[in-house]
């Protein structure tokens, strides 16, 4: 069985991860390293996806900056969505070839991942038809979000869960586009804080099984941020 | 030389991208796999890589725009070659297409009121792309259905491949059209019974009256959404089963002179590229069949009986992720060296997905063999608005009785195997089904050697 290489990277600037990403994925089309899963935290980051209209923002790049908020003009998949603290960010570098040459197939693979990890919490997320990413019904809000990016079949970008996440942020953005439904985390459902090391090995553990790869975990002294390595 | 540049399947399931934007301009030359433009679908962007290296000639589709799998959107070529004559690409926004070459099959169905040809009258994977094209209207026709809350799809479009045109949607909208449509849950207003089945259904769903059964989905179950293909696969067969009334009809046939002409012919056909099985004799004994009861060749739209004139042969071929009906047009004026090459040819690029558009349209009669994996005999659904299909069971040694030249019986070891036609009853009488069969089975077994 192929393997999926997972690394938990802890809490890394979003270009700083973007520039990792886009080095693995060269790495990975050439074949250099195996399909590998970055696991780890954004420090806080409105993202633009290539979809993404400036409309999608609330407020002005002044006070974003103000309130500690980095933007950047992304170019994964998707419109606006907000990364930060307490919310675990997986970017899978997997080849999809040759038996997942499918993009829809890939993003429901994602989507079941975050559906199952919820799941291990008591949470019933589902996916909801156009609209790529896991909601919580009755109110319909999200709960993770999906963007990714694919060149020759290799991916980088991918999901984001909120598990810990402060949901205030949010206000900043009409997440996704989506202005008529709200945006959830696993602690503001659940009614306590979870331990974001666990969901990420949850996560992990989904999403080896949903790609029909074996797990392997890097161990820490591999990881490639020394520097802001075991932060979380 | 010029290559075209197509838009890429992303996936079973995926049947059409926008591109988000061009890296490469016109007048720039690109390298191999250097990437030339990028495209969204579902929140995932990809980056698409040239096929071949050269010069950019033109881009025919523009950022921003939505076209279906397969559409040409750009052409590379040497600096300085001109693009020629090519067509348009097919997407190219027209506020009213001209009157398009129609399928061959096309001005006879289209003239019957009740089923909209060009759709019915292909196989699941084209059928996605006419749909899709169907509702693909220009950007004014989506305008206007948008400001009198029309829905496109109830529309029966007169332009490109079944394309709403805007004479189409005013001429609908001055009919009324629009109020009805406009209404809830009121079925297509100006869509007689039998065409709002073909109308693509968002959900899939075929509108049969008939309540669909709730699923309860348990811990240890996984739920995964149907692929396009899935889907259309799906609503025809339903379709099918509602429209017709399927019988079937069973007839054992002897291989055993077939067989020693293939062991026989098989080198000789290998040595031109042939592959000589038993779907190529029943190919040809079908197209005897076929010319001598040409009711099995027809199609059928409830009202009138559509005499095809010519004889394009689907062959089913079965693929991991579903099945695709690839047509070996013309079937009865090509040999049998011809039918061998023609039918391991689309096999093989259906299998490898590189079939094009009207190589799966056009069917007139079809043929499923089920028996290469072990089936004795099937029922098999007939293609609408095709008439009949031929199921091919397996083929075994079977012991037999005979009669040797002084009159006695004993057993005797036999090749064989099950035919099965499934007819349209509305159509054709069980006599005819079954005159039609006896013949096959005359046909084959005893093949006619001059024909090899």
């Amino acid at each position: 069985m192929r393997r999926l290489r997972v690394r938990y990277l802890g809490t890394v600037p979003y270009r700083q991860a973007w520039d990792l990403q886009r080095a693995l994925a060269d790495a990975r089309k050439i074949g250099e390293i195996e399909d590998t899963l970055l696991l780890l935290e954004h420090d806080p980051v409105v993202t633009l996806g290539r979809d993404g209209r400036r409309g999608s923002l609330l407020a002005d790049e002044a006070t974003l900056a103000q309130r500690g908020v980095e933007l950047v003009e992304s170019d994964r998949g998707g419109d606006a969505t907000f990364h930060g603290p307490g919310q675990v960010v997986g970017y899978p570098i997997v080849d999809l070839r040759p038996d997942m040459k499918d993009i829809r197939r890939y993003v429901a693979r994602l989507e079941e991942t975050m559906i199952d990890t919820t799941a291990d919490y008591g949470l019933e997320a589902q996916r909801l038809a156009g609209s790529p990413g896991i909601w919580l019904s009755n109110p319909a809000r999200k709960i993770g979000a999906i963007g990714a990016r694919i060149s020759r079949w290799v991916t980088h970008h991918g999901f984001a869960l909120n598990v810990n996440t402060n949901l205030d942020y949010f206000r900043l953005i009409v997440p996704c586009g989506i202005a008529d439904k709200g945006v959830t985390s696993m602690a503001h459902e659940l009614g306590h804080r979870v331990s974001m090391i666990e969901v990420m090995e949850r996560i992990a553990g989904h999403l080896a099984r949903a790609l029909s790869r074996e797990l392997v975990v890097d161990p820490p002294s591999l990881a490639v941020h020394p520097e802001r390595e075991a932060v979380s | 030389m010029a290559f075209d540049v197509i838009m890429p399947q992303m996936g079973e399931s995926v049947a059409e991208g926008t591109i988000v934007r061009w890296l490469k301009a016109v007048g720039d030359s690109v390298d191999r796999d250097e990437t030339i433009f990028e495209i969204t679908t579902d929140k995932v962007d990809a980056e698409i890589p040239a096929p071949e290296a050269g010069v950019l000639l033109e881009i025919k589709v523009q950022a921003g725009e939505t076209v279906e799998v397969g559409t040409i959107v750009a052409v590379i070529g040497e600096a300085g070659e001109s693009t020629g004559a090519s067509a348009p690409a097919a997407a190219a926004p027209e506020p009213e297409p001209a009157a398009p070459a129609a399928p061959a099959a096309a001005p006879a169905a289209a003239a019957a009121p009740a089923v909209a040809a060009p759709a019915a009258n292909t196989p699941a994977a084209e059928m996605t792309a006419a749909e899709l094209r169907r509702t693909k209207s220009t950007p004014v026709v989506r305008k206007i259905a948008a400001e009198h809350g029309v829905d496109i799809r109830q529309i029966a479009g007169t332009g490109l491949d079944g394309r709403v045109t805007k004479k189409d949607i005013l001429a609908f909208i001055a009919s009324g059209g629009a109020a009805q449509a406009a209404a809830p849950q009121v079925a297509a207003p100006s869509a007689p019974a039998a065409t709002a089945p073909s109308a693509p259904a968002a959900a899939g769903s075929v509108a049969l009256g008939i309540p669909k059964v709730a699923v309860n989905v348990g811990p240890n179950d996984s739920v995964e959404p149907m692929s396009r293909m899935r889907q259309v696969i799906s609503d025809r067969m339903v379709e099918s089963k509602a429209y017709s009334a399927h019988v079937h009809t069973c007839f054992e046939v002897d291989y055993g002179k077939v067989n020693a002409l293939r062991k026989k012919y098989k080198q000789q056909y290998a040595d031109r590229g042939g592959r000589l099985t038993f779907t190529t004799f029943l190919a040809k004994a079908a197209v005897n069949a076929l010319r001598k009861f040409p009711i099995v060749n027809s199609a059928h739209d409830g009202e009138n009986v559509v005499y095809r004139g010519d004889i394009n042969l689907g062959i089913a071929v079965a693929l991991d992720w579903g099945l695709i009906v690839p047509v070996v047009k013309n079937a009865d004026q090509v040999s049998l060296l011809g039918l061998s090459q023609q039918i391991a040819d689309l096999g093989e690029r259906a299998r490898s997905k590189k079939l094009k558009p009207d190589e799966v349209s056009g069917v007139t009669f079809s043929i499923t063999n089920p028996g290469v994996f072990g089936s004795q005999w099937g029922t098999p659904i007939i293609p609408q608005p095709t008439v009949a299909i031929l199921g091919v069971g397996t083929i075994e040694k079977r012991v037999k009785v005979v009669t040797l030249p002084d009159g006695t019986d004993t057993f005797g070891v036999k090749l064989s195997g099950y035919l099965t036609l499934g007819f349209d009853h509305r159509v054709i009488d069980g006599a005819v089904a079954d005159a039609f069969m006896g013949h096959l089975k005359t046909v084959l077994e005893n093949f006619d050697e001059t024909a090899m």
